[in-house]
């Protein structure tokens, strides 16, 4: 038997999976945009089990919410990054690094 | 089904929409020449925004759309503030970016989108409302930070300011659907009500701590303040504008939604959290303002000491410390306008006025422009006869009130470690000799002149006659 907690537990394993991601990651400015899109679906999952077991349909139509806007998020990141790579040839993390102080 | 009576009572928004749509349009079918026009028109839109909020207000607060948005107080002022506050952008930023060639139909168009994102942000009556208003107003915010797309720096600080954001958006959400899951709804004034019965306690508290993360990214306050600095200098000086003012009102307009509007029961867990936020965002923001040899980093780490005075206001947690806050809020975001205004009308083709040394000597350049940057930096550091002053005052006096002696001593010690380095940037202007090399020549644009004075005149103004602002900001948490 799934219960709930089954769910929740799910959904903290995949944020923390890609809250680790974010700051752990010192190669890649792609990886970066895969660990939001992955703490967008822990969320997403947390929704949906929320809304299955409190037997109330709106944390559903949060997560059709949520799916629209991380689209359109993605869009927008993979633009700048295509700007980031123009400008500086490079989407290394760790040479990101010209404003400091 | 909506009724006509939603439609009227979101008559702001939905012409704003509009215009927004068809300035869109307007700019894919203007020629070069015509450019002027899209300004001009932007501004009227505005203004007529402007317009629409003040006189179609009702007496007390209602709801459309059941419940997703609010119309009361609170919203009024922070949406009239807001829209003033782009107006200004959009004249201080006018010749820069014309300098620049980055006077183009994108930047006013993803503005008005940006401003809409703040309406509905400080309206929101419901989570899902409350994240759409948000994105809308960071979505544009990145495009916008990234406008200069040849520049290094701006591109590094849209990746920055993009993934920063993303993460805090997402702890958001992970907090919203932590309390949705205690108390099943999302609606923000039945979720006030479900607080006290709710079977899962813990559960509401551990979501409270991750919207309080995600609103404190929004608001810049330490230890969640690592965009605001690299965003500030790396993005086009008009947005810098933008997002140290419209977006400060907004995120406000924001924590109190959540905060007030929806967990005013909690509040016993939630004011400590804001408290030790203060405190780090005021020994953070000040300590580290000190040592910038850049105007605009140095207006940044201001932001943030500043976000922990407003969040002095949040702590008391009743009706005086919301006044407060948002008193704050406004009168941050009119200095900072003014503040980024005076940078705007000193730099020109192929020079930003960004370092404090390229203030040196300004008063016996540029008198009046050293004038109104005297008149900012003193509202900003809050010396007595300035509309700084009352409003650090009111915080202060909010922080005593809720009992935190402790937080308001904190704070008055900061205001005078923070008054060293605003002090510094006049001392530079009025008693260094000019550097060789970097003379001035003003940005000769009439509207800019007439607004910058106007605008940090207000701020003189303001300071002596405090009264009715306050007054109207208290009527917004009187009904």
């Amino acid at each position: 038997m799934i219960t709930l907690s089954h769910y929740i537990v799910l959904g903290a394993i995949l944020f923390c999976i890609s809250v680790a991601g974010l700051f752990i990651n010192r190669k890649n400015v792609i990886v970066l945009l895969m660990a939001i899109e992955l703490m967008l679906l822990a969320v997403n999952i947390n929704f949906v089990a929320f809304s299955r077991f409190n037997h109330d349909v709106a944390g559903q139509v949060f997560v059709f919410f949520i799916l629209t806007v991380a689209a359109a998020e993605s869009a927008i990141g993979l633009a700048i990054l295509v700007l980031l790579f123009r400008n500086r040839s490079t989407v290394n993390v760790a040479e990101i690094d010209s404003m400091k102080g | 089904m909506p009724n006509l009576n939603d439609i009227i009572i979101m008559r702001p928004e939905f012409f704003l929409v509009a215009a927004a749509c068809v300035l869109l349009l307007a700019d894919a079918f203007m020629k070069p020449a015509e450019r002027p026009y899209l300004h001009w028109l932007s501004i009227g839109v505005l203004a007529v925004t402007i317009y629409l909020v003040l006189a179609f207000q009702p007496a007390g607060p209602v709801t459309a759309f059941h419940g997703m948005f609010i119309l009361d107080g609170v919203s009024e002022i922070l949406k009239v503030f807001s829209l003033l506050c782009t107006i200004l952008v959009f004249i201080y930023g006018r010749p820069y970016l014309n300098d620049r060639k980055l006077l183009v139909g994108e930047f006013y168009t993803l503005m008005i989108f940006a401003v809409i994102g703040v309406m509905l942000l400080v309206s929101a009556g419901n989570l899902i409302m409350i994240y759409l208003g948000l994105e809308l107003l960071t979505l544009s915010s990145y495009a916008l930070v990234a406008l200069n797309r040849d520049s290094k720096l701006s591109s590094e600080a849209a990746i920055k300011y993009f993934v920063l954001g993303a993460l805090s958006s997402g702890m958001l959400l992970y907090g919203m659907s932590m309390v949705y899951g205690a108390t099943g709804t999302l609606d923000l004034v039945q979720l006030h009500a479900a607080i006290p019965q709710s079977a899962m306690p813990h559960l509401l508290v551990f979501g409270l701590i991750f919207m309080i993360i995600g609103v404190a990214f929004k608001l810049g306050a330490a230890p969640f303040h690592m965009w605001i600095p690299d965003v500030y200098q790396g993005a086009p000086t008009p947005v810098t504008a933008f997002v140290g003012s419209a977006s400060k009102l907004a995120a406000f307009g924001m924590a109190f939604r959540l905060l007030a509007t929806g967990m005013s029961d909690l509040s016993q867990h939630w004011q400590l959290m804001l408290a030790a936020l203060a405190v780090l965002s005021l020994a953070i923001g000040n300590v580290v303002a000190i040592v910038q040899t850049n105007i605009k980093r140095l207006l940044a780490y201001s932001t943030i000491s500043h976000m922990g005075y407003l969040l002095l206001g949040l702590v008391n947690a009743g009706p005086e410390g919301y006044s407060a806050a948002m008193f704050y809020a406004v009168s941050y975001a009119l200095m900072s306008t003014a503040a980024f205004g005076v940078i705007l009308a000193l730099s020109r083709a192929g020079f930003e006025c960004e370092e404090i040394d390229d203030f040196k000597g300004l008063n016996q350049r540029a008198p009046w422009m050293a004038f109104l940057m005297m008149l900012c930096m003193f509202s900003l550091a809050g010396v007595p006869p300035m509309f700084g002053f009352f409003a650090k005052l009111l915080v202060l006096q909010a922080a005593i009130h809720a009992g935190m002696m402790w937080l308001a001593i904190v704070g008055a010690v900061f205001a005078i470690i923070g008054l060293y380095y605003y002090l510094y940037v006049v001392k530079v202007m009025y008693f260094d000799k000019p550097v060789a090399g970097t003379e001035v020549r003003l940005q000769t644009d009439f509207t800019l002149r007439v607004a910058l004075s106007l605008n940090a005149l207000v701020l003189l103004a303001l300071g002596l006659y405090w009264g009715p602002l306050l007054a109207w900001c208290n009527q917004a948490f009187v009904g």
